[in-house]
């Protein structure tokens, strides 16, 4: 092995290293949900190429109302799932979608587009 | 002059009581510039005339606010008619745009395929500047990267910065990749030559995977319009207009969302119904197919239901208007199968979780991929064959297949399931249903109509009388029957004019209570009922007449006693009949390998009879309602996936306690909760659909995912080069991005194949 070799080796492990921790262990971004006057928990996210904030507290037993806004075209996004909700919606591009549900139960419920590429989670305290 | 007042329409949010709504009407009537306020408690809106010049929608939200109250803003357009209008809109928008990238990468890249090939012919070589060829390759190449595949760049950015990747990252990063390898050998060849390297370009591999992948994409999309077709007639089932009878006797035709309840609303011939409602006047057949999936119309007169987005064939009725908007039938279907499609099958969770974490996976498989070409090849050609097989990796991994596999399947049979009057509740629903081994069927209402019907008509044989003649007697009963309005009085005029008796006229009708009824025709009193009533009148009942009567009894039949001028004359045996369809529908069942299995309140020998007409063998009799759940149980002891099929209240907890729960018919509410799948038909072949359906769906995406495992399991390894030691084979990467758009498609093909189910 030359050092060309060497330095390529540890370029790339490093780089396969970084995508691993920079895709599934770096923190991410979390919002509490704001509570509207009529008990109403609101939280507004804006979907391009991934949800923003994608990790979003509620409380339970409250209804939730999630307005989508989509700021892009790019069909990824298009679509939203909710399956623990049942809930598939389609996200028309520059339009706010709202999307409400009642969190029974506790837990972390996953929210992903159409393929399951972009997530978020829904956390029901 | 007096000002126009306007009218503002508010949602009211937190009202828990009567007394709620007239605070909140008190508060908007002392707001100045409001004329008249109106809250009704039920629908949570207040209806409130203000004149705009003192008033105005803030001031009436304020009102509301100050009596601690809150007003919900609507949403500007939510009907699912204009929602699904406007994803349409832009989706062809999309679809327009799509082609168009895909035409321009398709012809520079039919341009740029034949310029690179150049090389291959030495003497033509000789004679150009591989400089100047490589740059005129660039000047093609940038309209392919930065028009037709700028939003595989921007979206993979966009992921990027939230942490997400998705398709668009393999595409960007390998074309990429291959694309900034060509621009350095060709703006600064000498960096190549001058350490032993041919300065290659791949802008033919740039441009042929950006085309071929756009050409997925295109097929796709094209593809995935047809998923929601069948959702999409049925939103498209809802009438626009109704025809309504304003007070003053004009009719008028009005925008479906005008329309209120209680309104009388007119349909004529060829019409669709409007709404729900029931009818005042008039009759005709209408065609339900649409919601029921019932070929054939039904006929309906005064105070029977009529359903919105139903075809009037024959007659014009009036209705008078019980549902609207989202509480109508039609709305129901649809967010139902709506909430379907958003379901998650379990089937789907190893999919799930591999699509969760594929993307950066296949990009760390790319990056090793590319280490170990670099470190094990030699060193003349390290970098080029490590480059080429690094974006072959990237580009042949398709995690769409994967993500499209369940849910496609679950639209196209859902919406299927729904266009003949299968309503599944969810995916997990339909899992269940293809799980199935054991039908239970509760008798009544399910393999019998659930509503009497004449079986017998059995008459004396003996003295001549002038009604003593079966035909004749019929009418003389008939004509009885017809003004009395209890359920076997139906029953009996039903086989009457079945039969073809013509009608007589009965005077000095008079129905007793718990008994039967008593008229006079032809100038003879005729008494029709049970046996007390035919006591109470001290009619006397001949030997053969009882012996008769206890033999349609031990047949769990019901038994009416007709006496003419004071002699009992016949008998009627009127019982629940079994439904034309039934027996057909459990032979296919058990043609299907399921075993059927029926339950009846009725003692062993009505059952057995019943189960032996329609070809049943193993049955449960004398089961009290609250029983039912347990044979259930019983069932399932035996290690059975049992699906329940009830028609009522009480087969609720039975439809909760099986795998399973089918209700049939148009379904009380209850049992529409409990059960996993409604059949909006009611006869038994709705069972057949159910669950013929299941199994091709569920067949369907086991084949779905399975290409999609199989795909990215063999086809990741063969691009990353695994086959080369061996056999010298590598993958080019156009030949992967190839194949990557024709494994979606192939998947979602699959998917549509759904579509042409029919179960006859």
């Amino acid at each position: 092995m030359d050092t060309t070799a060497i330095i390529v080796t540890v370029i790339g492990l490093a780089l396969a290293g970084f995508v691993l921790w920079y895709f599934f262990f770096s923190a991410r971004q979390t919002a509490n949900a704001v509570s509207s006057s009529s008990g109403v928990q609101e939280v507004a996210i804006t979907v391009k190429g991934g949800y923003s904030p994608d990790v979003i507290e509620v409380e339970r037993g409250k209804p939730v109302q999630l307005s989508f806004y989509r700021d892009e075209e790019n069909s990824c996004s298009e679509e939203l799932l909710m399956p623990d909700f049942s809930i598939r919606r389609d996200l028309p591009a520059f339009k706010t979608t709202l999307v409400e549900l009642l969190p029974k139960q506790a837990g972390t419920f996953t929210f992903t587009c159409g393929m399951g590429m972009l997530r978020g989670s829904l956390v029901v305290k | 002059m007096e000002p126009a007042t306007k009218t503002e329409t508010l949602d009211i949010e937190g009202m828990t009581c009567a007394s709620c709504a007239s605070a909140v009407e008190k508060s908007l009537s002392r707001t100045p510039g409001v004329q008249r306020a109106m809250v009704n408690f039920a629908t949570e809106k207040a209806t409130v005339d203000y004149l705009p010049t003192e008033a105005s929608p803030a001031t009436l939200k304020e009102a509301v606010i100050n009596a601690g109250y809150g007003v919900m803003e609507r949403a500007p357009d939510t009907s699912a008619a204009e929602r699904s209008a406007e994803i349409d809109r832009q989706k062809a928008v999309a679809y327009a745009k799509l082609k168009r990238r895909f035409w321009v990468a398709v012809g520079l890249a039919l341009l740029i395929m034949p310029l690179s090939m150049l090389m291959l012919w030495p003497a033509m070589m000789a004679r150009i500047n591989m400089q100047w060829l490589n740059y005129a390759l660039l000047l093609l190449t940038l309209p392919v990267l930065l028009y037709s595949g700028r939003e595989f760049y921007v979206s993979a950015w966009n992921g990027f910065k939230h942490r997400a990747a998705n398709m668009d990252t393999l595409i960007a990063v390998g074309t990429g990749a291959a694309f900034l390898y060509s621009l350095a050998a060709t703006v600064v060849p000498d960096f190549f030559t001058s350490r032993g390297l041919m300065p290659e370009v791949y802008y033919d591999t740039t441009a042929t995977i950006i085309a071929l992948i756009l050409l997925g994409k295109v097929l796709e999309l094209r593809a995935k319009t047809q998923t929601s077709a069948a959702m999409r007639s049925l939103i498209g089932l809802q009438a626009k207009t109704a025809r309504v009878v304003r007070t003053d006797g004009a009719e008028v035709d009005v925008p479906i969302e005008q329309v209120q309840l209680g309104d009388l609303v007119v349909v004529r011939p060829g019409e669709k119904v409007a709404t729900d409602g029931l009818i005042t006047e008039g009759s005709s057949a209408l065609d339900e197919a649409m919601l029921t999936g019932e070929s054939l119309p039904v006929q309906k007169q005064a105070g029977d239901p009529v359903f919105g987005a139903t075809l009037n064939k024959t007659g014009s009725f009036r209705f008078r208007v019980t549902k609207v908007g989202a509480d109508t039938m039609l709305s129901q279907i649809v967010k139902l199968v709506e909430d379907a499609q958003g379901s998650r099958a379990p089937i789907q969770r190893l999919a799930d979780k591999v699509s969760a974490i594929f993307v950066p996976t296949v990009v760390v498989i790319a990056i090793l991929t590319f280490v170990l070409w670099f470190d094990l090849a030699p060193a003349g050609t390290r970098l080029p064959l490590a480059l080429v097989n690094f974006v072959a990796v990237l580009i042949i991994a398709c995690p769409c297949a994967l993500g499209l596999a369940t849910p496609t399947a679950i639209m196209v049979s859902t919406g299927k399931g729904a266009e003949h009057g299968v309503l599944i509740r969810n995916a997990e629903a339909l899992e269940k249903a293809y799980q199935v081994n054991t039908v239970l069927l509760d008798k009544t209402g399910t393999i019998t109509r659930g509503e009497p019907a004449v079986t017998d008509f059995w008459t004396l044989p003996g003295p001549t009388g002038a009604a003593q003649e079966a035909g004749q007697l019929l009418q003389v009963v008939a004509a009885v029957e017809r003004q009395s309005e209890h359920p076997l009085a139906e029953a009996v005029v039903r086989h009457a004019e079945a039969q073809g008796a013509t009608s007589l006229s009965a005077t000095g009708f008079r129905a007793v209570e718990g008994k039967g009824a008593a008229a006079t025709v032809s100038g003879q009193a005729v008494l029709i009922g049970n046996r007390r009533l035919l006591a109470d009148e001290s009619v006397s009942l001949p030997p053969d007449l009882i012996a008769q009567a206890e033999q349609l009894l031990s047949q769990a039949k019901t038994v009416l006693y007709i006496a003419v001028a004071g002699q009992a004359v016949g008998l009627v045996g009127v019982a629940d009949t079994v439904r034309d369809t039934s027996a057909a529908a459990i032979k296919k069942l058990q043609a299907l390998g399921i075993e059927v299995v029926m339950m009846t309140g009725d003692n062993a020998e009505t059952a057995a009879q019943v189960a032996g007409q329609v070809g049943i063998t193993r049955y449960f009799a004398e089961v009290l309602p609250a029983d039912k759940a347990g044979k259930v149980k019983e069932l399932q002891a035996e290690g059975r996936t049992v699906a329940m099929v009830g028609d009522g209240i009480n087969d609720a907890p039975a439809l909760a306690q099986a795998d399973i729960g089918l209700a049939i018919g148009s379904g009380t509410d209850v049992a529409m909760e409990a059960a996993g799948i409604t059949l909006m038909r009611s006869d038994l072949n709705g069972v057949v659909t159910a669950i013929e359906l299941s199994r091709q769906t569920i067949r369907t995406i086991k084949q779905n995912l399975f290409f999609a495992f199989i795909y990215n399991t063999l086809g990741i390894p063969v691009a990353a080069g695994l086959l080369y030691p061996f056999f010298g084979i590598l993958l080019s990467p156009m030949l992967a991005a190839g194949a990557m758009a024709l494994s979606s498609v192939s998947v979602l093909t699959n998917s549509l194949r759904l579509r042409s189910f029919d179960n006859h």
